[in-house]
């Protein structure tokens, strides 16, 4: 178990079908995009609600099948919109072609924000997999994720 | 004074703030400005040679300052800066 807790993560079934369109689309290197939702609390305390508002397809600015670097151009125009609207960039996602849905020692490593949502899409199966994770100071806990209709 | 675009991650260093403003004529003198404000944003901004941290991205309105004067990049008082971490993995 961590020592943390990780938030529920609701996406529509909209959202879950732009991102995962999104990583085969960028096959075969890996995609990856921004996630935007409310955040609420009191400051150090701030916590993403969850609910997530809108996602952002990005450019992989390394053009890999082994790396990710959300464009920063797109992380900027995420960022303007999702505050426009009141949210946060709460998070980001990036596809795994060949392996699981899991962090790996790259992306535990390269997790800045702890109070961001990793997501995680795996299109090793015929099935994409998804799943998402809060990651502090090397350590992982699963958030549960929750399709809603829409 | 520019307005300088905190990102969630740095905004415990300025008492919460999502932007603040900043007097200076390059982007190396409102980050001067910034810091004196909020000690805490330095070491998150710049490193120990004095350049842009390699894991923050930095944009004069639209411009990557990356591809433009780095910290020696011109401002204005309309000019909006932001801040964002570089966001990557494998
Ligand atoms: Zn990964």
């Amino acid at each position: 178990m961590s020592s943390f807790a990780a938030p529920l993560l609701r996406l529509t079934i909209t959202q879950h079908e732009r991102i995962v369109a999104h990583c085969y689309a960028g096959l075969p290197d890996e995609a990856c995009g921004l996630l935007a939702g409310p955040v609420i609390g009191p400051l150090a305390q701030r916590e993403a609600t969850g609910f997530v508002s809108e996602v952002y397809p990005a450019v992989n600015a390394d053009a890999s099948a082994r790396t990710y670097t959300v464009d920063g151009r797109d992380y900027l125009r995420a960022s303007r919109d999702s505050e426009a609207r009141g949210d946060e960039i709460i998070g980001v996602w990036h596809s795994h072609t060949h392996t699981d849905p899991y962090p790996s020692p790259t992306d535990v490593s390269s997790a800045v924000d702890p109070m961001w949502v990793y997501m995680i899409v795996s299109l090793r199966d015929d099935i994409p997999t998804l799943r998402a994770f809060r990651i502090r100071a090397g350590e992982i806990a699963e958030c549960q994720v929750v399709l809603d209709g829409g | 004074m520019a307005e300088v675009r905190l990102p969630t991650l740095l905004r415990v260093h300025a008492d919460g703030a999502a932007s603040v403003t900043a007097a200076g004529s390059t982007v190396g003198e409102l980050f001067a400005s910034v810091t004196a404000a909020h000690p805490g944003l330095a070491d998150q901004l710049i490193d120990e040679n004095g350049a842009l941290h390699k894991f923050v991205n930095v944009y004069v309105n639209d411009d990557d300052i990356r591809y433009l004067d780095k910290l020696e990049t011109p401002v204005t008082d309309r000019d909006v800066i932001s801040i964002l971490p570089a966001v990557a993995g494998g």
